[in-house]
């Protein structure tokens, strides 16, 4: 039996490299043994990319990107489709989740410094795939067809109408209609449903490569690979299965008991995550009295309401906007710290992290309400307590005052 | 230090919001008080839509054999008791049909002006609570120009005040106040009973209770199945879980 099973793969590994990728990757894969908490939220990403497109799958066996009948559809799906409900509340639930692990990932980068050299790539291409994840979610939000999709939809394409000169052409050419309209739903669906996972999926591998290549990093910073035994495995690594498997699928374990909470007992989540305008059918000639994007994009939202318009454009809004994503690109050139992890970093950059925290929150808060007055203010204020994070870190990071990192991880 | 002040700060700005969110625009919402689990009351609330409302408003994604079958009712019961609108060719609704109304979309627009929408997902929409609150201040108003009725919750309503017979005929009673720099605004002070209905107010109430109780169920009828399953989801989840972590316990006891 061990020989034929032995057979078998020799000859496999003759002509692909099995055994190979599956020690390099896994049983080979040398993780640091300190990983904490915040260390889940990468492979629960990952676990709800991959529920996102099964639920996704089945979803799209029945409903139709048709104007006249993407609603029903839906609706069709909750209560005619077996368990139709339980795999569009997983859907829509998970696009929410998807958002929440990615942002607590990306914080956790930004706490230990896992954009540094030699990582800088990796940071790259995870901000590729958050560039990615908006796309695709906010593509997705349009096929309920309910009428928050459908003028969120407006508010956001008529974004495009504020670019100097071309402006109206592209957005019409983006619309591919005069307003948003089926074919805007259907051109939408074949990117929700084949574009954009296809680049997701072919960026979530790259970044997986690329950090598989360099190692992981972990909460004290330090290079596991400096300190290595004599068969080159590093004295503080730890073969990612079984090891870190077997943890996963616990961290997996408690993220399902939240996940599935809201699933099955709160999946409106109080009009946060499924908003009560949305369970209106689409009305070209109804706009509703107040239109809020879905809570993950609601900071950049505040930011563009912040931000004063010139000549009667929205445009620099759009530009903030967009420079508060592009700015996360350069965040490993901005960084010129020596040290990677908060632990052992400065008090001025703990206190810079949390403002950006803050400042994050906030701007998520009134990026959903109604503008005010002090709702303005504060977006402004913490627009740029937002951009400051960076300035500041440029700055500080220069001759940090840093404490002494240790020779080997802390465990 | 800092980061705790900052928290401080944050909070702070945040309690304006709430204050203006409590205490300014529409009215005060009636708590609605249902009970989703409570089969009886929802298929008295289907009695009332059926008798009241159907007529009007479809419920285009419920079919008469769902409703059957959730809320424990024989389907040739409802068949011969609860269907009392047909189709355009004038054969009456089969229990398998959906609960649409009778009405045309072309009527509805010359009767009403907006043809009256569909309600299946209105508890979804509006929230309960604003049904209830809805369905109890239809007041005489004759300025309204529509159907000389108006509402507390939805100013110029297009819709009549179909339960009058049930509720009564009440009158809206204003007073006049002023505000710190004089300006003076119609406040609501409470409602005058004008006729008395075949129901008293207490009666009234559980009424549109159920009424707006069966709505709730027919925005997402398979709520109940979702919290019988959810229930045992956890559970597994809970042991699942636990296991999983005995097992990284013991497979992590040579990490040091």
């Amino acid at each position: 039996m061990a020989d034929q099973k032995n057979g078998l793969m020799t000859w496999i590994d003759d002509r692909f490299p099995l055994s190979e990728t599956y020690k390099y990757h896994m049983s080979e894969y040398w993780a640091p043994k300190n990983f904490n908490f915040w260390y889940y939220f990468g492979v629960l990403s990952f676990v709800m990319l991959i529920l996102q497109l099964v639920t996704g799958i089945f979803l799209t066996m029945n409903y139709k990107p048709d104007g006249a009948s993407a609603f029903t559809s839906v609706e069709y799906i909750m209560r005619d489709v077996d368990y139709g409900w339980l795999i569009r509340y997983m859907h829509s639930t998970g696009a929410s989740f998807f958002f929440i692990v990615v942002y607590l990932h990306m914080f956790r980068g930004l706490m230990y410094g896992s954009y540094q050299k030699p990582r800088e790539l990796i940071w790259v291409f995870g901000c590729l795939i958050y560039v990615a994840l908006m796309a695709e979610a906010f593509m997705g939000y349009l096929l309920p067809w309910g009428q928050m999709s459908y003028w969120g939809a407006q508010v956001i394409l008529s974004l495009f109408n504020t670019i100097p000169w071309i402006g109206p052409a592209l957005t019409e050419w983006v619309r591919g209609d005069f307003i948003v309209s089926d074919i805007t739903l259907n051109r939408f669906f074949a990117f929700h449903v084949i574009a954009v996972p296809l680049i997701l999926v072919a960026l979530v591998f790259l970044h997986i490569v690329a950090l598989h290549h360099v190692g992981s990093n972990n909460p004290d910073g330090v290079e596991i690979k400096k300190n290595k035994n004599a068969e080159g495995i590093p004295l503080d690594g730890i073969p990612f299965h079984p090891y870190y498997t077997v943890k996963d699928t616990f961290g997996t374990g408690v993220f399902f008991i939240v996940f599935f909470a809201v699933v099955f007992f709160a999946p409106e989540m109080g009009g946060y995550f499924l908003e009560h305008a949305n369970f209106i059918p689409a009305d070209p000639l109804k706009t509703p009295e107040h239109i809020a994007p879905v809570w993950y994009f609601t900071p950049f939202y505040a930011m563009l309401r912040a931000t004063p318009s010139m000549f009667g454009s929205a445009f620099p809004g759009v530009m903030v906007m967009g420079a508060a994503i592009v700015v996360l690109f350069f965040l490993p050139w901005i960084d010129r710290g020596k040290v990677r992890s908060i632990r052992y970093r400065s008090n001025a950059f703990k206190y810079n992290l949390f403002a950006l925290v803050v400042a994050f929150i906030v701007l998520g808060y009134y990026g959903m309400q109604a503008p005010t007055d002090l709702g303005t203010f504060l977006s402004r204020l913490f627009t740029f307590v937002y951009f400051g994070y960076f300035v500041v870190l440029w700055v500080i990071s220069k001759d940090e005052k840093t404490k002494p990192v240790p020779e080997r991880v802390t465990h | 230090m800092m980061g705790r002040k900052l928290i401080v700060t944050a909070l702070a700005c945040l309690l304006p919001v709430f204050a203006q969110a409590a205490g300014g625009g529409g009215i005060h919402l009636e708590s609605a008080n249902i009970q989703p689990d409570n089969k009886a009351s929802v298929t008295r609330g289907a009695r009332t839509y059926v008798n009241y409302c159907l007529g009007c408003h479809s419920l285009g994604y419920l079919r008469y054999n769902r409703m059957a079958t959730d809320l424990d009712l024989p389907a040739d019961i409802v068949e011969d008791n609860m269907i009392f609108t047909s189709n355009l060719d004038g054969e009456p609704h089969k229990v398998t049909d959906m609960m649409n109304r009778t009405m045309t979309t072309d009527y509805g627009k010359v009767a009403f002006g907006v043809s009256p929408p569909d309600l299946s997902l209105i508890a979804r929409s509006r929230g309960v609570d604003w049904l209830y609150t809805y369905m109890k201040t239809f007041y005489v108003d004759e300025s309204s120009a529509a159907t000389g009725h108006n509402n507390l919750a939805f100013d110029q309503v297009g819709m009549p005040n179909v339960l009058w017979e049930l509720q009564g005929l009440q009158r809206a009673i204003y007073t006049t106040q002023k505000d710190e720099n004089g300006k003076e605004s119609e406040v609501f002070e409470g409602f005058e009973q004008i006729t008395e209905g075949t129901l008293s107010a207490a009666e009234y109430d559980k009424t549109i209770r159920d009424l707006v109780n069966f709505l709730h169920y027919a925005a997402e009828p398979g709520r109940a199945q979702r919290i019988s399953m959810g229930i045992w989801v956890m559970l597994f989840l809970f042991v699942f879980t636990a296991g999983a972590y005995v097992l990284k316990k013991e497979w992590w006891r040579d990490v040091r």
